[in-house]
């Protein structure tokens, strides 16, 4: 029963506005568990502390974009159900914010690479049309703003650090930006969003994001990709990278195991 | 909007309510208070809330926290409206447990505790008498106004050492023990301490 139901929620035709909601959920729930991950392993007391509460932050802003998205699908669906019973390609994040943790080069220029782009959006997201979108937004922008500036720090330092630290940071950056295309690509599910007064405007958030990616990477002595080189695409509309899959399996294990709990 | 029957009568210790709303918080909005009910009846409310400690910091009480945001009666029945301070904050729930237990034990009878996220928390909303119970405590209360510019603006700004006092103070990692707070060490008594960061 439970794959029956499942089929009907990937087959029912979801609106512009949840897919929307969706896409922003998954990249803090996908991001969030990412952090979560880490758990156990940063390299230091103080970071661990950094990263398990960037993760909270990301999960509480995915539980609030969920539980719209929820309220607006069929009954019976709430946050948990979007959260950990649907498959990989009903998943709506960016193919960045999937990738692998590696070290910690990678964890900070994901990070950053993200934080760029999250916080122009959400700061156009929190005057959207839909105040439902436009406080979860404004709520948001204030923790988002303070990840910038923690994962700007730490580009700038590992960029501008060691030789090994800036051969790395060069390294992660140079994989990581292949997934950034996703970012800045507007189809026709933001298209309908912006018509409707609620996604910002795209070009505005492109340059936006240039300028903050630019400036830190120029100080911390990174050097660019080329904004036209190729691209990944793909996360937005669910075709996901193998790393996805994985992450799931470990997210959604337990509820997906005993689906009749209600006592954790 | 008429108040419950069943409430207990108005405290008369009107201290409790002196810092709160306390004029020095900023303009921004002060939705809804003060509220539609009766100010009796909203002191009496306010008296049992200021009773509830923070889970993860019990020195201050929800009130000095700047979380609860209103207090109405629906039908008669009590509304008390409550904001998380981040988006993620796993205190959420119990506090609005806390709550609800607080006013069933206190005489209301099934208060209802709404969140809204709107306006967003900030800093600015802790109370004066809640940010000198923070420094007793050896947290060092936000330091200047939440704008968008303490949060992104650099350099620091300079928080006092709680404990000894000294300016002479340095940002260890960018969070402490829990979201709201960051982690600083003093370089005069050598202590570290827990920086309540601005929002």
């Amino acid at each position: 029963m439970q794959n029956m139901n499942q089929k009907n929620i990937a087959q029912k035709t979801q609106t512009p506005l949840i897919e929307y909601l969706l896409r922003l959920g998954d990249n803090a729930l996908v991001l969030g568990q990412r952090h979560a991950q880490l758990c156990g392993k940063a390299p230091a007391l103080e970071e661990e502390l950094a990263l398990m509460n960037v993760g909270l932050d990301l999960f509480g802003q995915a539980r609030n974009w969920l539980g719209y998205a929820a309220e607006l699908m069929a009954d019976k669906i709430d946050a948990d159900h979007l959260a950990f019973r649907r498959d990989a390609q009903d998943f709506r994040n960016l193919l960045l914010v999937e990738q692998p943790n590696g070290d910690f080069a990678d964890i900070m220029g994901r990070q950053f690479l993200f934080d760029a782009w999250h916080v122009h959006l959400l700061d156009g997201l929190s005057h959207a049309s839909d105040p439902r979108i436009a406080e979860v937004a404004a709520k948001s922008l204030k923790e988002a703003t303070y990840h910038l500036r923690r994962s700007s720090e730490w580009v700038i330092r590992l960029g501008d650090g060691t030789e090994e630290s800036h051969t790395r940071t060069q390294r992660a950056l140079d994989n990581l930006w292949q997934f950034t295309g996703e970012l800045l690509q507007v189809d026709e599910i933001d298209q309908a969003m912006l018509e409707a007064g609620i996604a910002p405007d795209p070009d505005t958030l492109a340059t936006r994001w240039k300028a903050t990616v630019e400036e830190v990477l120029e100080e911390a002595t990174l050097a660019r990709p080329a904004y036209d080189s190729w691209m990944y695409t793909g996360g937005k509309v669910g075709h996901h990278t193998e790393h996805l899959g994985f992450l799931l399996a470990e997210m959604q294990y337990l509820p997906r195991a005993y689906p009749d709990a209600t006592v954790w | 909007m008429q108040p419950s029957g069943n409430h207990p009568s108005a405290s008369s210790d009107d201290k409790l309510i002196d810092d709160w709303p306390s004029s020095d918080l900023i303009g921004s909005d002060r939705s809804g208070l003060p509220p539609a009910g009766d100010e009796g009846d909203v002191n009496a409310v306010l008296a049992v809330l200021q009773e509830v400690p923070d889970p993860e910091v019990p020195v201050v009480s929800v009130v000095e926290l700047g979380i609860v945001r209103d207090i109405d009666w629906l039908d008669g029945r009590l509304a008390v409206s409550v904001t998380p301070t981040y988006s993620g904050c796993p205190a959420t729930e119990v506090i609005e447990q806390h709550i609800h237990e607080a006013l069933v034990a206190a005489g209301y009878s099934d208060p209802l505790i709404q969140r809204r996220l709107s306006p967003a928390w900030t800093t600015d909303w802790l109370s004066e008498a809640g940010r000198e119970k923070l420094r007793a405590y050896g947290i060092a209360p936000p330091v200047e106004s939440a704008s968008k510019r303490s949060l992104t603006g650099q350099p620091d700004p300079v928080v006092p050492c709680p404990l000894c006092g000294s300016n002479a103070t340095e940002r260890v990692s960018e969070f402490g023990s829990t979201a709201c707070k960051a982690l600083y060490r003093c370089r005069d008594c050598l202590e570290p301490f827990d920086y309540f960061k601005c929002l």
